[in-house]
């Protein structure tokens, strides 16, 4: 450890006396953990910001309408043919700002409707084929399989658990019929294969939060041999 | 006689450099044949525009055998635009007989020339037809899917002509809808503020738009029981929505001195960053009630967890399937998937949300319907291996294929 430079040591005290002050909230709120938390959101939002700013803002928006604007900042963009497009998005990035001022707060819902609705038309199309038409594809399987001429229990169980399993979730999200009756029985079905399901993504969830926690654990023991060792 | 051979010579010399411009087929950049018997050189390179796409894009096809006495190192891609310069855009494994071209402008005659590169020098070189990208204004391989989609808008639009003429739609009740009035109830007879995370994600995920909707209708029952409400965000364009949405509510349940801008605040883009915020907000502020409906990913248990902890009464909401299990263990109610949808639709009372929202359970109908009659046809062509079975089943799985 003896390599460390000061910079690096620098790195690793603050890195551990934060994640000291983060899992003191398992005790409970504490002022170390008030300060962690502002100084994550802080540091955060501001990290956001500049992201935004300088990938965003200045590449795809001045840089593409106006790019020799902003070459001494991003020489690449100087040979960049002015891409007029471009001022829609800047002319609804700038309506959007009208909300500051009171009177003509209004505009800034055009920009708003056009976020939506553009968002609602374009995940119509890419919902249906990846939410229906493939699930609906995947799920219409032989109830029978056989291999070699002879029959498969296991690839035949798995098929059957497949198929009524997803009509009988479907029918769970049924809501113009009251759950009674075939229906209420499918829908219990449904339920029972939904929660057999969550159980698993649960638990595999949870290992990877462990791996996660060790991983954590694995640096707070980099820090203690940074000094110890 | 001088005079005649250095003629002769210049122009066979300037033949040999201007012949490419008016050949069609003629040797690409530096070839080098060596052994034409040993080293083997790309045959029959196509060039093509491929059908059913917005253009920018050309194929370049070449045969060449899987098997040779020396395999080349790699296969060598020339371009040449309007027929005068060539250049380099891809090297491929020799396995490779294909490649798409993404760099091409449309309208524009691209020729192509494939060399292969061995230990001993390139042969090869042979230039293909032009070959041109066009954009099309329809994607035919995509005919089902705009059928599917008609069907289903017929269904939508239908119930909501239905509605329009005054029909009652019947929509059964949903458990976790009706717990969020009851939670703004406790909220309110304890005196403590309902807390409203209108998931992590922007305003282009369909889950936010659902969530903030629910925003509408949990804002209308605090302005109603002046209860205190606080909604924090994690992206700018929703905290603008959230507060349009809010302020309308408050509007609506004739309240609009009870609402500030400050209801709906922003935090930080950052996803971990937002959660230790909205946990420290939980144990100093203690709402009773904590509501979560929108698009959630690792943030939902640490959430949901913290909200236990403090007592609150907490309902979920979101149609993240691998974020479903931790509200469900730890919220007391949860909306699961589509419900949270049905739940914007059911408490906004809206005739044409509610439409729609028959409408969609026609499209259920018909997905089972779907999957019930191609796995029967799909079990009866495996058990009798009827010609007549399979092809009914594969006609019915050709249906819900899309590229």
């Amino acid at each position: 450890m003896s390599e460390l430079s000061f910079a690096d040591h620098l790195a690793l005290w603050v890195g551990a006396a934060l994640t000291f002050m983060i899992f003191s909230f398992l005790y409970k709120d504490n002022p170390f953990y008030k300060f962690a938390e502002h100084l994550f959101v802080g540091v955060s939002a501001a990290y956001w910001m500049v992201v935004g700013f300088w990938t965003t803002l200045i590449p795809n928006g001045i840089g593409k309408v106006f790019p020799e604007m902003v070459s001494i900042f991003l020489p690449n963009l100087s040979d960049t043919t002015p891409n007029y497009y471009f001022l829609i998005p800047i002319i609804l990035g700038i309506m959007m700002l009208t909300r500051l001022f009171g009177s003509i707060g209004w505009i800034s819902r055009w920009p708003m409707a056009i976020i939506i609705g553009f968002s609602a038309g374009t995940n119509l199309t890419r919902y249906l084929q990846s939410d229906f038409i493939h699930q609906v594809h995947s799920s219409s399987v032989p109830l029978v399989v056989l291999e070699n001429g002879s029959f498969a229990w296991m690839a035949t169980f798995s098929n059957v658990v497949l198929v009524f399993g997803v009509i009988a979730a479907l029918l769970y999200f049924f809501f113009s019929l009251e759950h009674k009756g075939i229906i209420g029985g499918a829908s219990k079905f449904g339920i029972w294969i939904l929660m057999i399901t969550f159980g698993a993504a649960f638990g595999y969830t949870v290992m990877a939060r462990i791996s996660l926690l060790l991983g954590r654990f694995e640096f707070l023991q980099k820090w203690l041999q940074s000094f110890l060792v | 006689m001088r005079f005649k051979s250095t003629y002769w010579f210049s122009l066979s010399l300037l033949l040999f450099f201007i012949h490419p411009l008016f050949a069609n087929q003629v040797l690409s950049p530096n070839p080098t044949v060596t052994n034409p018997f040993v080293e083997v050189a790309p045959e029959n390179v196509v060039a093509k525009d491929l059908p059913n796409n917005s253009g920018k894009v050309l194929q370049v096809s070449w045969n060449f055998p899987d098997t040779l006495p020396i395999m080349p190192r790699t296969i060598k891609i020339y371009r040449y635009e309007h027929d005068t310069i060539s250049k380099h855009i891809a090297d491929v494994t020799p396995n490779v007989k294909s490649f798409l071209d993404t760099s091409v402008m449309n309208g524009i005659p691209y020729r192509y020339s494939v060399q292969a590169e061995y230990p001993t020098g390139i042969v090869g070189g042979l230039i293909s037809e032009p070959a041109i990208a066009k954009a099309e204004w329809f994607d035919r391989s995509k005919i089902n899917l705009f059928v599917i989609a008609l069907i289903l808008v017929s269904f939508i639009l239908g119930y909501i002509f239905y509605s329009e003429k005054g029909q009652r739609l019947f929509i059964r009740k949903i458990a976790g809808i009706q717990a969020i009035e009851e939670a703004v109830g406790r909220a309110t007879e304890m005196g403590k503020p309902v807390l409203f995370v209108p998931g992590t994600q922007d305003m282009d995920n369909v889950q936010t738009i659902a969530g903030l909707t629910i925003l509408s209708s949990v804002a209308k029952m605090t302005a109603k029981y002046e209860t205190k409400l606080d909604v924090p965000v994690s992206r700018s364009i929703t905290m603008s929505t959230g507060r349009e949405t809010v302020h309308e509510a408050y509007l609506a349940a004739g309240r609009p001195d009870l609402y500030s801008d400050d209801i709906v605040h922003y935090i930080t883009d950052e996803q971990f960053g937002f959660v230790a915020a909205i946990d420290g907000i939980m144990v100093r502020d203690r709402p009773a009630a904590c509501i979560y409906m929108g698009a959630f990913f690792a943030e939902s248990l640490i959430l949901a967890e913290t909200g236990n902890g403090i007592g609150a009464i907490q309902i979920a909401g979101t149609a993240m399937p691998t974020q479903l299990p931790f509200f469900v263990a730890a919220c007391d109610y949860t909306l699961i998937g589509e419900e949270l949808f049905a739940a914007s639709a059911y408490l906004s009372g809206d005739k044409r949300s509610i439409a729609s929202l028959k409408g969609q359970d026609m499209g259920k109908a018909f997905a089972i319907v779907l999957i019930a009659v191609t796995a029967l046809f799909s079990t009866l062509s495996v058990i009798t291996g009827n010609e007549f079975f399979t092809n009914i089943s594969t006609f019915l799985l050709n249906l819900t294929i899309s590229k």
